[in-house]
């Protein structure tokens, strides 16, 4: 059985967030016809707190360039690069020596790890986003066929590759009421599972974040019976903590870290952060409609989420 | 040809144009800001957003293909809202200074805020505390007003200059001037040009010239060949429309004793650029010879490419030579001490403020040029003085520096320098016998033309170029090629400059050309040696070669960054 076969009988979801079968991606690349083609492993990692990346890195290194090397074998006449956040670039940069694999570090911050800004910045050119269409696995970095896989992917692909594979996933928790770190646990876990199996569940009433870093959703406790969709990520939040302060973090994080390209996500988010210090919501419904219905890219149109959530589900209640 | 459907309008329309094109094509309008066709969409603004059916979201126009049978609306409630919420945004980033702004009366940014009923100050203004900038005392980029949209850096990247820069500072990036020592501004304006929201401008010394109105100085105008096919469109002509006596009734009215015409001054360079240009090419000395009427080319070479100063003609430029003129041989005979005059020139550009300010011009040590308003800065001047060229009675120039040859008119095209001094060459070197007169392959939008004359047994090598990057091009890639290569900065030339009215576009640039052609294709003298203006000048007061050379050379050096 070759690796496309066998990536799909394990269904792997891309790790990045999105959760493409990871195969198809594969594919489409393979199916390309061009002289050259390019694989990115993406580890810019730039969520706010998140470090799941980063761990797999420290700890996993090897199985991770080994799912590189798979992928370089598996389609002809590639080089690839590990697209690095900047604090893990010093992390690995004596550790990999291999003639087909560079790495680059990553810019943009937060918007950085978005795959067309990264091959923006591989190109050496401004961290903003391309519109797609084309989409990366036609007219990727340098215009050729390009497979953008997370460090996470990789890792399993090795796994895979290996059959060690037993569909499992890395979690990142945080809080302060909890202890927090990584954890490879089982895929289909709820929330409920993955807190009380980690010892990660406080006393006090409490809600979470999940599934999208800093614009995941929020759910309350008694939504937590169900797995978690998008990123491996959950932010435990105790109600006595600030709803506003939270906010003001997000905002904070979102407006220093987007790339100013369009009006709704340089304009909109720091009039959303004005408003959330300000303690004064009004108006904030017009900016959020603005942000999802006209953003150039996926980032901000989902910048919304997390902030309607919890203005719903826990200010106004 | 494909057939798409734009709010229920059939269209058929070429393949390979974006929805927005098609849109002001057919005069379907879509509101746009950071839209414009001289530079790559950047899709910021986000308010040419559309819905295309069976498309998942919303899609800018500007970006975005028209494909067969798309069918299209730019109408829906939820298009309708969010572009007001965008236009609130922007509003809420950019200061309003609308009074002294070169949109000022043609903002598009204030006419959709009035349509769609958009409060522009429901916050304070992001930008508030941004600074002011000025380069070279010629162009002010004011940062408070800037959207974001980066134009001002692409077009400073599309003349090779590179010396606007996106930097991110804090949270935010900003556009920032370089501050790498081996770039610097060239001050074309092009910023200004393509700016759609007032942050570049010229800097305006309308209000010193209205003193010395007021303070009875002898006050003189000249304005520029290029002039004379922009400056109505300001008043509501069509564009290209040629309007020079309104104009110079203008100027009377706003107490100014006389205006001339700098297409004598051109006149008079073509022939001293023409004397310098055939003994260069006799000698094979200093080859290829580049013409320097346009001082941000000048101020390029100066700073760029020092080792390609003696190629520059060191012929001075019209105006500049027209106002020493005016400050000698005109103030001899009207009995006027030449520190009485003040001369100011209009232009359609921006550089020629920073050119004035060049101590090596001066003639007994008076500037020979005093002021420069460009053909902008003039009409707002009128506006001010409550003059409308489209209803005022128009008066004629005069007399003693205002005839030119319709050579002289055509310097205001790209193309224009070269023709009228081949011209010339083809009358002094055939003895006026004029073989041929209009050189086509000097003319149009093309960005590098070149050609090659015969003239009797003078091969001359030409080449016109217009946009900097292009200069660069041909110096960098096959600069031997060539005897004789005229360099404007702007695109198409002066037409295009950076003291022209807003908007510009190609169509624009052609429109304001063609009218300076077809003043040439209709006119008797086309030729500068037969100006008897020129001769008469010749006769009186350029008599010998020390007074040519005081009047109309002058000299380059290398420069350092300014900026």
């Amino acid at each position: 059985m070759n690796i496309i076969e066998k990536l799909k009988k394990a269904e792997l979801k891309g790790r990045g967030g999105a959760g493409f079968p990871t195969y198809l991606k594969w594919e489409s690349v393979l199916k390309e016809k061009s002289d050259l083609k390019y694989i990115i492993c993406n580890a810019a990692e730039g969520e706010l707190d998140l470090k799941k990346d980063k761990y797999i890195l420290e700890n996993y290194l090897d199985e991770v360039l080994n799912g590189i090397k798979i992928a370089l074998e598996t389609i002809d006449n590639s080089l690839a690069y590990i697209y690095l956040n900047k604090e893990y670039y010093s992390l690995i940069k004596d550790k990999v020596r291999d003639p087909k694999i560079t790495l680059i570090q990553e810019e943009g911050g937060y918007i950085g790890g978005e795959e067309t800004v990264a091959i923006n910045v591989i190109e050496g050119k401004n961290p903003e986003p391309r519109k797609r269409p084309p989409f990366v696995s036609q007219k990727g970095l340098f215009q050729k066929p390009t497979l953008v896989n997370n460090v996470e992917t990789f890792y399993y692909v090795s796994k895979i590759e290996k059959g060690e594979y037993e569909q499992e996933r890395f979690y990142m928790l945080v809080g302060e009421s909890i202890k927090g770190g990584v954890y490879e646990l089982k895929e289909k876990m709820t929330i409920r599972e993955i807190l009380k199996e980690t010892n990660n569940y406080p006393k006090e009433p409490f809600y979470v974040q999940a599934g999208g870093g800093v614009c995941g959703e929020i759910f309350l406790e008694e939504e937590f019976d169900q797995e978690i969709i998008g990123e491996g990520f959950i932010r435990v939040i105790t109600y006595n903590e600030d709803p506003f302060k939270i906010m003001e973090r997000w905002a904070e994080f979102l407006n220093s870290q987007n790339c100013d390209k369009c009006t709704p996500c340089r304009e909109g988010i720091y009039r959303i952060l004005e408003m959330v210090k300000n303690r004064n919501l009004k108006g904030i419904e017009e900016i959020f409609l603005a942000l999802e219905k006209t953003s150039f890219c996926a980032l901000g149109r989902g910048a919304p989420t997390s902030f309607r959530s919890l203005i719903n589900k826990v200010i106004l209640k | 040809m494909i057939n798409i459907e734009i709010d229920g309008k059939k269209l058929k329309v070429e393949e390979g144009k974006t929805i927005l094109e098609i849109a002001r094509e057919n005069n379907i309008e879509i509101p746009s800001l950071c839209y414009h066709e001289d530079v790559l969409p950047k899709e910021g603004c986000r308010l040419c957003l559309v819905e295309i059916e069976g498309m998942k979201g919303l899609h800018t126009s500007c970006g975005t293909y028209a494909l067969d049978n798309m069918v299209i609306r730019t109408k829906t409630k939820e298009i309708l809202e969010t572009r007001k919420t965008n236009l609130k945004l922007l509003f809420a980033q950019h200061v309003e200074k609308c009074n002294e702004c070169v949109w000022n009366n043609r903002c598009k940014m204030l006419d959709y805020a009035k349509k769609w009923k958009v409060s522009i100050n429901e916050w304070e203004d992001r930008k508030k505390d941004y600074p002011k900038y000025i380069f070279g005392n010629a162009i002010s980029y004011d940062s408070s007003k800037c959207i974001n949209c980066f134009n001002c850096v692409q077009i400073c990247q599309n003349q090779g200059i590179g010396f606007l820069e996106v930097k991110k500072e804090g949270a935010f990036h900003k556009v920032v001037p370089s501050k790498d020592k081996n770039k610097d501004c060239v001050y074309c304006g092009q910023c200004v040009s393509h700016c759609p929201s007032g942050t570049f401008s010229p800097v305006n010394p309308s209000l010193e010239i209205e003193k010395k109105i007021k303070e009875g100085k002898y006050v003189v105008f000249q304005y520029a060949p290029a002039i004379r096919s922009s400056i109505g469109e300001e008043f509501g002509f069509d564009y290209g429309s040629i309007v020079i006596e309104q104009m110079i009734a203008g100027i009377k009215k706003l107490g100014v004793k006389k205006v001339f015409d700098v297409s004598l001054g051109a006149d008079l360079v073509t022939i001293e650029e023409a004397n310098e240009l055939i003994e260069r090419v006799t000698k094979k000395e200093k080859l290829p010879m580049f013409t320097s009427c346009c001082p941000a080319w000048v101020k390029y070479v100066e700073f760029y490419k020092p080792e390609l100063i003696p190629n520059l003609t060191e012929v001075k430029s019209p105006h500049i030579l027209l106002g020493g003129l005016i400050k000698t041989y005109f103030a001899e005979k009207e009995k006027i001490e030449a520190k009485d005059i003040v001369v100011v020139s209009v232009m359609p550009c921006t550089s020629k403020k920073y050119e004035i300010q060049r101590e090596e011009l001066k003639i007994d040590g008076e500037n020979c040029v005093d002021y420069v308003l460009t053909t902008h800065e003039l009409a707002t001047l009128f506006l001010k003085h409550k003059i409308d060229l489209s209803k005022i009675k128009g008066e004629d120039k005069d007399e003693l520096l205002g005839f030119s040859s319709s050579a002289g008119v055509i310097f205001g095209s790209s193309g224009g320098v070269a023709e009228s001094a081949t011209r010339t060459a083809f009358y002094k070197l055939l003895n006026k016998k004029i073989e041929k007169i209009d050189f086509k392959e000097f003319r149009g939008v093309k960005e590098i033309k070149e050609a090659i004359v015969q003239i009797g047994d003078i091969k001359l090598r030409v080449a016109v170029v217009h946009g900097l990057k292009n200069a660069k091009e041909i110096i960098e890639n096959n600069l031997s090629d060539f005897d004789y290569i005229e360099v404007m900065s702007c695109p198409m030339g002066c037409v295009g400059g950076g003291g022209q009215p807003v908007p510009t576009s190609k169509e624009i640039r052609k429109k304001r050309s063609d009218a300076l052609y077809k003043i040439d294709a209709e006119a008797e003298i086309r030729i500068a040696d037969e100006n008897p203006r020129v001769q008469k000048i010749y006769q009186d007061f350029l008599t010998n070669k020390e007074i040519i050379n005081k009047i109309a050379y002058t000299k380059f050096s290398q420069k350092q960054k300014e900026n």
